[in-house]
């Protein structure tokens, strides 16, 4: 059995005030509890001044490096243990170059069957009329193959640091391209189908004269760079974008893996090269040594175009 | 030549070519290539320690047409062989631990690019262990450093790049001294290959030539290494590097880099220089010094440390000192212990780092050390794992820690005059490494008001996979480390 309130007792109880208070119709508080508008808080200005001048003080106080003791003795102790450390390791390593073997004497150690080798069987051995590149792309390939690794490997890194997502990419702010500078334009005109044609030359001569894929690839990268800063980014991208640079730079590393692995094989098992040394004198001479430099200038010159690239704007 | 001995070369060459190769592929690809080429290098790597051990003898293998003095060669033993082994079995174990952290980390266009470090940083720990030529060392100890320095900065905010940027130059001052220290053995020697430049450097001890250089040259290596693997005075990159870089860098950062350089060490002292030689010259009083004073500095610091993930970093310094004074000791039973270190130090390291991180995020993913209360009811795995990891740290039997300091201590008895020393530090440095880990273990199985309960339900496999693999490595370690000093013991008479 249920009872049924009557309307006055129902008006009394809290769930019809809570009901009531819901829908907008009273406000419990207002009769109930005392209310005191607030006053706004108001400041004057000298107060203001006054205050800003104290925090000035204060963070001038804590901050202060110019007369903290503590901070001055650590700065100049660091600066003093700093140069006595340097210069005593500089005096050190000098006194020890004094001890070394004279330079350009003939009964040094470093003058050894290793050297006479490299100079009297080079050009038999490796087909090739510039000493230093048989030795750093023949005798010793293994080296020259990590060193080509150290390349791929900071590019990558610098991609890590530096890239930025395609679409600000695209929208790149209009100062970070260069000026519309005519002189700049009318030189890079002249200046890099030279730089080009020179790096090319650089390249393919790398086993007949002084240069080879590090250097020929450094100067075709320069010639990139030199466009890139004349003409900017929309016309370099027309002939070399992240696609072309992708296609260009695994493709060489990955052919010269494969030659420095077929190489390391073949010499390990004793099993002969199917390179062919050619005349030593010609273009196309001295084996793989002619295809290893095209590889390495390719990486080289994508490398250190992609190096300034991503310095300047965060992608190709 | 029987097919295994190309095993070493198809290695390194192998996941050059994965790097290569992941830098056209997307994160996803890159991953299982990179997986893919982990497993077949450890393959090749038991198969090449399988032949050495019933071989009894270690191979040369020229790398290309020429033979040794003249061209490149690489050189592998038992030593090399568990060497190159145990690096793949870390990375595998620290990669898939760290992978649900990896995705959360690092941003998805920059997957491939962490990837080709990994391979990178694997063929380069590889061509540092099987290498007979120091300056091929030498460029790989480049690759190695900016492949490390890729592995922190892969995360994109301050204190990475911070970190990222300390590590450099200080990586980058070892290199160079490093490269000096070549610079100067090549003016005396003429040669780059490390049997030949013993060869002379013993025919130069014996005859009394050149002293001052060689020292000099001697102390350069040895500094410059020390400074790449974090020997005590040198530390201050190490615990921003470790703390703040996504977990699986961390792992393989504190297991395998430093110790690839430790490595290293040990090619140069018995390879380069002669151990004997080594021994008298007064390098190895600095390295034992340094060391000593690492183990109870870096202790120390670790227990000040208020972050878990740092206190575990200082503790590597402590780690490292342990296996630098092993060195100093100047004894072959010091070498053993150091070797055996360099393991169980690898194993338990990388096992904390991942279980930390676990416990970490059970407690929202708060760096400050109160929060880590009942952690270890939260994340029941993690919490076993850190368990487990810092009982073998205090060197605990039946982890391999304990392994460890019974060596040290047995080849410091065996030392006369640095005895004392040596056992009053391994003393103070077990009770200050009880002091941090004790204090976190019982941190992390405090009660905690309205606690949930308990629950076993596997929410991320792999992860649980890596820590129990990590698990049965420290205890196999442990247990079974008679096996793994006889190898160890005939891998360094190897090098003779």
């Amino acid at each position: 059995m249920s009872k049924l309130r009557s309307q006055n007792e129902y008006e009394k109880t809290s769930s019809f005030r809570f009901w009531q208070w819901l829908a907008g119709e009273k406000d419990p508080y207002i009769d109930n509890v005392e209310m005191k508008v607030q006053e706004e808080f108001h400041e004057f200005p000298i107060q203001v001044r006054k205050r800003e001048i104290d925090h000035i003080k204060l963070h001038d106080k804590i901050y202060d490096i110019d007369h903290n003791k503590e901070i001055k003795f650590f700065q100049g102790a660091y600066r003093v243990s700093a140069v006595v450390l340097c210069s005593v390791i500089m005096i050190a390593l000098v006194l020890c170059a004094s001890y070394l073997p004279k330079a350009g004497s003939p009964d040094n150690p470093s003058v050894n069957e290793v050297a006479e080798r490299y100079v009297e069987q080079g050009t038999a051995e490796t087909g090739v009329i510039n000493t230093v590149t048989g030795m750093i792309l023949n005798y010793r390939g293994f080296d020259t193959f990590g060193e080509t690794c150290v390349l791929f490997i900071a590019s990558s890194c610098v991609m890590i640091l530096l890239m930025v997502s395609e679409e600000k990419l695209k929208n790149l702010p209009k100062n970070l391209e260069p000026k519309d500078d005519k002189i700049l334009q009318y030189v890079a005109r002249i200046i890099v189908p030279v730089l080009m044609i020179f790096g090319f030359y650089v390249i393919v001569n790398g086993h007949l004269s002084p240069g080879g894929g590090f250097s020929g690839g450094a100067i075709i990268g320069s010639g990139l760079i030199l466009y890139s800063s004349a003409f900017g980014a929309e016309k370099i991208r027309k002939f070399f974008n992240e696609k072309v640079y992708k296609c260009i730079k695994i493709t060489a590393l990955i052919l010269y893996g494969c030659i420095m692995t077929y190489y390391f094989y073949t010499g390990a098992n004793g099993i002969p090269n199917i390179f062919p040394l050619g005349t030593p004198g010609n273009i196309l001479s001295a084996g793989m040594i002619f295809f290893i430099n095209l590889f390495v200038g390719s990486e080289v010159a994508c490398t250190v175009y992609s190096f300034y690239a991503l310095f300047k704007r965060g992608g190709l | 030549m029987d097919f295994i001995c190309n095993f070493p070369a198809f290695s390194i060459v192998l996941s050059i070519m994965a790097a290569i190769v992941s830098s056209a592929l997307s994160g996803k690809w890159a991953k299982r290539v990179n997986l893919f080429v982990l497993f077949i290098v450890m393959g090749l790597s038991v198969c090449v320690l399988g032949y050495t051990v019933s071989q009894g003898d270690f191979f040369v293998y020229t790398m290309g047409k020429f033979p040794a003095p003249w061209g490149n060669e690489i050189r592998a033993g038992v030593l090399e062989g568990l060497m190159a082994t145990f690096f793949c079995v870390i990375m595998i174990l620290s990669l898939l631990g760290g992978r649900k952290h990896f995705y959360e980390d690092v941003e998805e266009s920059r997957h491939n690019l962490y990837f080709i470090m990994t391979n990178l940083l694997l063929s380069s720990l590889l061509a540092m262990v099987y290498t007979n030529d120091l300056f091929t060392a030498y460029v790989f100890v480049e690759i190695n450093t900016i492949a490390a320095c890729g592995l922190i900065m892969v995360i994109q905010n301050g204190r990475t790049i911070e970190a990222a940027i300390r590590y450099m130059i200080m990586s980058l001052l070892g290199s160079g001294l490093f490269l000096i220290g070549i610079c100067i053995l090549y003016d005396l020697t003429g040669h780059l290959l490390m049997s030949n430049i013993q060869q002379s450097v013993s025919a130069l001890v014996v005859n009394g030539e050149y002293q001052i250089p060689l020292v000099m040259a001697i102390a350069l290596l040895c500094v410059g290494l020390a400074i790449k693997s974090a020997l005590y005075p040198f530390h201050s990159w190490l615990p921003d590097a470790y703390g703040y870089s996504t977990i699986s860098s961390a792992a393989m950062l504190s297991s395998l880099v430093s110790k690839g350089y430790i490595f290293l060490v040990i090619k140069i002292i018995y390879r380069v220089i002669g151990f004997d030689a080594f021994v008298d010259s007064k390098i190895i009083n600095i390295l034992f010094v340094f060391g000593v004073l690492g183990m109870i500095v870096g202790s120390l610091d670790a227990i000040r440390e208020n972050d878990i993930m740092r206190m575990i970093a200082f503790s590597s310094v402590a780690q490292i000192g342990y296996i630098y004074m092993g060195f100093g000791l100047g004894s072959e039973a010091g070498m053993v212990a150091s070797v055996f270190h360099i393991f169980s130090h690898a194993a338990t390291k990388a096992l904390l780092f991942i279980s930390a991180m676990g416990l970490r995020d059970a407690s929202g993913g708060s760096k400050a050390f109160i929060d880590l209360t009942g952690a270890g009811r939260r994340n029941v795995i993690a919490g076993i794992g850190f368990t487990i990891g810092g009982l073998s740290m205090v060197g605990i039997p039946t982890f391999s820690g304990f392994v460890s300091k019974l060596l040290f201590s047995q080849a410091a008895i065996q030392a006369d005059s640095k005895m004392l020393i040596t056992l009053i530090a391994l003393a103070i440095s077990t009770i200050l490494n009880a002091i941090y880990f004790m204090k976190t273990i019982i941190r992390i199985y405090s009660p905690v008001e309205n606690e949930q309960p308990i629950s076993l339900k596997i929410k991320n496999p792999v992860y649980v996979i890596s820590i129990v693999c990590f698990v049965i490595l420290n205890i196999v370690l442990g247990m079974w480390s008679t096996t793994i000093v006889s190898l160890i013991e005939s891998g360094l008479s190897m090098f003779r």
